[in-house]
């Protein structure tokens, strides 16, 4: 369950961001997660529940914006999207993939009060 | 909570393997030695009052709703640390080698075989576990020097945790340090520890589908090693299968396959070992060539 791991640096990162920027409360928490990066939705939003109790972020929204994962084709000598690391490529239907993104793990921006 | 770095880990314990050192990781801790690994993280935009005043003080509506850009990796903290120990590793040109697995894989066992071969080379073990300092002893009864991490309920070793106990242990010029993951192949994937290659650990009795199941561990490998090949025959183990598999997930990863029980294959996974310490040295190598040529151009370098 590193999603819990994951959710306190970003509360950690939150509540930083609250002392230097004064506000007091966060309503909603906008973040990009690629296809590759390796977290389940699920398991983010319960982690960040737990994680963000008694903080700035208690009762805050966690949106989650799904970014695809990105691919080079070697037969179609080109890079292609994925919807997961075992799709095959959406144009010649081959397996010889290498990842190029889809790995992200960032957070937008958030709305406060 | 660390008031020093801010870590909250209560959990975590470091064994140095020294009568008494062991701490709890809470931070009150005297370290007399340098405590290096850049932990200011966050402190730097801690001091409210310089600050305070850019915010929308415009008594416009005080309470309506902004919106506030960040745009950052969310594990950026993590990142930082392990640059730190990233940078503290080059200074003696060390190669830190992140043993990711199941538990049982072999990844202990392999450690030990291999110290035991590697004569003058200097190496060095942390040990991740979520308890107990079983492995840390197993390699100190090579002669080698190991710290042991716990880590709790913690899933995972992360930098922080990797920059305390590299703060343990005498990093010697173009050295190994192996660290071995906890036992787990899916979250230790996601944390960059300052390591320069990260290992994929999978014996041959988990099956040669697990690459297809936990696609994430195999796509961030450097290397693969299958483990237990003396076993294969009495699992039904297909290794041309696992090697499928591994392609379809890493194409470019090299596999290794070693028996330790039979002393088998551990030939090329030493030869991997140098070209990685080679590889330190010659990253070394093009630095202080740079260097002389900013001294000769007349440039600080
Ligand atoms: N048959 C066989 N057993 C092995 C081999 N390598 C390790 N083992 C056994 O696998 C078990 C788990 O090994 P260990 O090194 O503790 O795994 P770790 O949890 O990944 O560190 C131990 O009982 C080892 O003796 C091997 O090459 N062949
Ligand atoms: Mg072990
Ligand atoms: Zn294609
Ligand atoms: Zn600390």
């Amino acid at each position: 369950m590193h999603e819990l791991s994951i959710c306190q640096s970003l509360i950690d990162m939150i509540a930083d961001e609250a002392r230097r920027q004064a506000f007091n409360r966060v309503e909603v928490v906008r973040i990009e997660v690629g296809r590759f990066a390796g977290v389940e939705p699920g398991a983010l939003a319960f982690g960040f529940e737990v994680a963000s109790r008694g903080t700035v972020c208690d009762g805050a929204r966690l949106e989650i914006v799904d970014l695809p994962g990105l691919a080079y084709c070697f037969a179609c000598e080109e890079s292609v999207e994925l919807s997961d690391r075992l799709a095959p490529c959406p144009k010649c239907g081959g397996g010889r993939l290498q990842p190029t993104g889809g790995d992200e793990l960032r957070v937008k921006d958030l709305e406060v009060v | 909570m660390c008031v020093t770095c801010g870590c909250g880990g209560g959990e975590t314990t470091i064994d140095t393997g020294e009568p008494k050192r062991r701490h709890a990781h809470d931070h009150g801790h005297p370290h007399g030695h340098d405590h290096s690994h850049g932990h200011s993280h966050g402190h730097d935009h801690s001091h409210g009052q310089d600050h305070g005043h850019d915010h929308a003080h415009d008594h416009a509506g005080d309470h309506a709703g902004r919106t506030v850009a960040l745009e950052r990796d969310i594990l950026s903290a993590n990142a930082r640390l392990a640059a730190d120990n990233r940078r503290l590793l080059a200074k003696t040109s060390s190669i830190a080698l992140n043993l990711m697995s199941s538990p049982g894989s072999g990844k202990t066992t392999l450690l030990v075989e291999t110290l035991k071969r590697l004569g003058a080379v200097p190496a060095v073990v942390i040990e991740g576990d979520q308890q107990t300092s079983n492995d840390a002893e197993r390699i100190r009864a090579t002669g080698r020097k190991a710290i042991q991490i716990n880590t709790g309920k913690g899933c995972h070793l992360d930098a922080h945790m990797v920059g305390h106990a590299l703060e343990h242990l005498p990093l010697e010029p173009n050295g190994l340090v192996f660290i071995e993951n906890v036992g787990n192949l899916v979250c230790p994937a996601a944390f960059d520890l300052g390591e320069a290659r990260r290992v994929v650990i999978l014996s041959v009795t988990e099956g040669e589908d697990k690459p297809l199941k936990y696609p994430d561990m195999f796509a961030v490998a450097d290397l693969v090693v299958l483990t237990k090949t003396d076993l294969a025959p009495y699992v039904d183990f297909d290794g041309e299968a696992a090697r499928a598999h591994v392609a379809r997930i890493n194409p470019s990863v090299p596999v290794i396959e070693v028996s330790v029980r039979r002393e088998d294959g551990l030939k090329p996974w030493l030869d991997w070992l140098t070209t990685q310490r080679r590889a330190a040295l010659e990253a070394r190598r093009r630095q202080i060539e740079a260097e002389l040529a900013a001294l000769d151009a007349g440039v600080p370098a």
